[in-house]
């Protein structure tokens, strides 16, 4: 960030064996003998955390799992007498006629999102990079979607999004576009939810990426314009090269971040009309919470196939940044 | 003609910034035009003839439900720090070990969607009676802040020079005087950055509170927004006029500590 204040502003040390990880952990220094009470005053000081991570973390995981491989009915809830029924649960919602559509949107959802996210995000990270006069005001401005209740954002997309009264449609007929239904047509309100989703993650990836970009030692780009490098060719050579490790983390984040949505498309369409904006976080959600009958045994199996998703490609990126970090 | 040139950036950039806080402001128009009017065609670009009714509406039936916001989002506050801050200073200064798995599994949790942990939730209030209160909620919502706030804490607190611990612990200070009288203040911008995100995330929450309070008589602004829309859909004037209500403290806190904001986006993401 270019305040010199900001609270991680100092924070880590090139050789912080542990910072391969997406959020900053603290680097490791060379170990020193260190007395015994020290290490039970750690242990009384983490002591809070790690209760809580287990009641509140690892629990309600537990009782998820448990959930997916039980057939839990409204009764069984409540009196805990479920029976086990071991993968069939799973099984279920695999061969369910709802997954593939589920697939299918959330692949349109989290892809498309973090395309445009990230690359109107850098758009505007280079520009603002430039400072000119109110960059600083306009910037700040810029994270006001970001920090907005997604409750408000979404009913303000729903009703600008509206067909008979929206300004988007009025907008369109001036140019002589006819009536689209947003939100209530099979084919537009994966894109709707998904035009939606893209303006709230702006921001996010306009201040990391413009923070990753203040990190460019401001010479390599003089010495390129000395080489004659113009402003197109800097991008490509320099910025985005040299961008890439925080570009890594932005797109991972978002990829996360996207995965479990609900509450935009919940709020804007209820993942329907039919299946058509249900993707497996919202489908996850409705199975438990949004009908009347709650049904939280497929719910539970659906929730804990997106762990292992999310899983999989936080994994995945560890492995690519250690391989970086070899080379 | 550099002169012209920065000109013309700032010309776009207002531009830019425009486009994109256009839905913004369309809930304020919206917020302020008449029931009769929402139907126009075209929808009136500015409130002409502004009407507050929607607001008198929001005073009269969603006070409460501030009020209600207010509570959880400070409860989630002092929460988070009272977990998340000792936890920091063990991790980054008194050297926890399994400090590595520790920091993994706090990234971990970071991914876990809140659906899945507003089922388990669900499964364990529902038989201690937690559903529908307060507490509960408070305590749902500060599973979002928690990991955040406790690798931020350590991140912040590794960079704390050695001398200024040593020379306290030298004069014999013990870990928990080193904690509360050089640790704390010294930290007091990441208080400030992590207090900031853990009330936003638990005034912002819908999800936890459409699962785990949605029955209770105390509920926050974000269900109440969604009841309205569930009930009347007619009258987005008064939907539109709690929602800039319920945006009231993200606009404040961006204009007082729009710096704190930055910095947390930065530390889920950069190291540097």
């Amino acid at each position: 960030m270019s305040t010199t204040s900001t609270p991680v502003g100092s924070t880590g040390t090139p050789g912080g064996a542990s910072g391969t990880a997406p959020v900053v952990a603290p680097p490791r220094r060379s170990p020193r003998p260190r007395a015994r009470s020290n290490r039970w005053a750690a242990a009384a000081f983490a002591a809070p955390l790690l209760i809580y991570m287990l009641v509140f973390y690892v629990f309600p995981l537990y009782r998820n799992l448990e959930l997916s491989l039980h057939d839990y009915t409204v009764r069984a809830f409540v009196q805990g007498d479920a029976q086990f029924v071991g993968l069939e649960k799973y099984r279920e919602i695999i061969t369910s006629a709802t997954f593939a559509p589920a697939v299918r949107n959330t692949v349109v959802f989290v892809v498309v999102s973090l395309i445009f996210q990230y690359a109107l995000g850098l758009a505007l990270a280079v520009f603002f990079r430039n400072n000119f006069r109110l960059s600083g005001l306009l910037r700040g401005m810029f994270l006001i979607p970001w920090l907005l209740p997604l409750i408000v954002s979404a009913s303000t997309w729903s009703w600008m999004l509206n067909s008979d009264n929206g300004i988007v449609n009025s907008v369109l007929a001036a140019f002589g576009v006819g009536q689209i239904n947003w939100l209530t047509s099979p084919t537009m309100a994966i894109w709707s939810v998904t035009i939606a989703n893209i303006w709230l993650g702006i921001p996010f990836n306009l201040v990391i990426l413009y923070s990753g970009l203040q990190n460019i030692p401001g010479d390599v780009y003089e010495a390129a314009s000395l080489d004659g490098a113009n402003g197109w060719q800097q991008f490509w050579r320099i910025t985005f090269p040299l961008l890439r490790p925080v570009s890594a983390i932005t797109l991972l984040l978002g990829f996360v971040y996207t995965l479990k949505v609900v509450d935009v498309i919940w709020i804007m369409t209820n993942g329907g009309p039919a299946n058509a904006s249900t993707t497996l976080a919202v489908w996850s959600y409705r199975e438990a919470f949004g009908t009347g009958q709650p049904d939280f045994s497929p719910a539970a199996a659906v929730g804990n196939v997106l762990i292992l998703v999310a899983l999989a490609i936080g994994l995945l990126y560890l492995q690519l940044q250690r391989r970086q970090e070899k080379s | 003609m550099s002169t012209t040139r920065t000109w013309w950036k700032t010309a776009l950039g207002v531009l830019f910034t425009a486009l994109m806080l256009f839905p913004v402001y369309w809930m304020v128009n919206v917020s302020l035009t008449r029931t009769n009017d929402l139907r126009l065609d075209p929808p009136q670009w500015f409130p002409v003839d502004p009407t507050f009714d929607g607001y008198a509406n929001v005073m009269a039936q969603q006070l409460p439900a501030l009020g209600t916001s207010l509570l959880v989002g400070l409860g989630c506050v002092a929460l988070t720090l009272l977990i998340a801050a000792p936890a920091g200073y063990a991790i980054a200064i008194l050297r926890l070990t399994g400090r590595g798995p520790l920091n993994f599994l706090l990234l971990v949790a970071q991914m876990i969607p809140a659906v899945v942990m507003a089922m388990g939730f669900y499964a364990i209030y529902v038989r201690l009676g937690l559903l529908n209160s307060v507490g509960g909620l408070i305590v749902a919502d500060s599973t979002i802040a928690v990991p955040f706030a406790v690798l931020l804490f350590s991140a912040f607190m590794a960079g704390i020079p050695r001398e200024l611990i040593q020379a306290a612990t030298i004069d014999g200070a013990g870990p928990w005087r080193v904690f509360r009288s050089i640790v704390l203040p010294v930290s007091r911008n990441s208080v400030l950055t992590v207090s900031l995100f853990a009330f936003l995330w638990a005034w912002s929450d819908f999800i936890f509170a459409s699962t785990l309070d949605r029955n209770g008589d105390l509920i926050p602004v974000t269900l109440g927004i969604y009841k309205y829309i569930g009930n009347n859909t007619t009258e987005w004037n008064s939907i539109m006029a709690t929602a800039v209500v319920a945006s009231v403290p993200a606009a404040i806190l961006l204009v007082v500590a729009q710096r704190y904001v930055a910095a947390g986006v930065t530390a889920g993401a950069v190291k540097d």
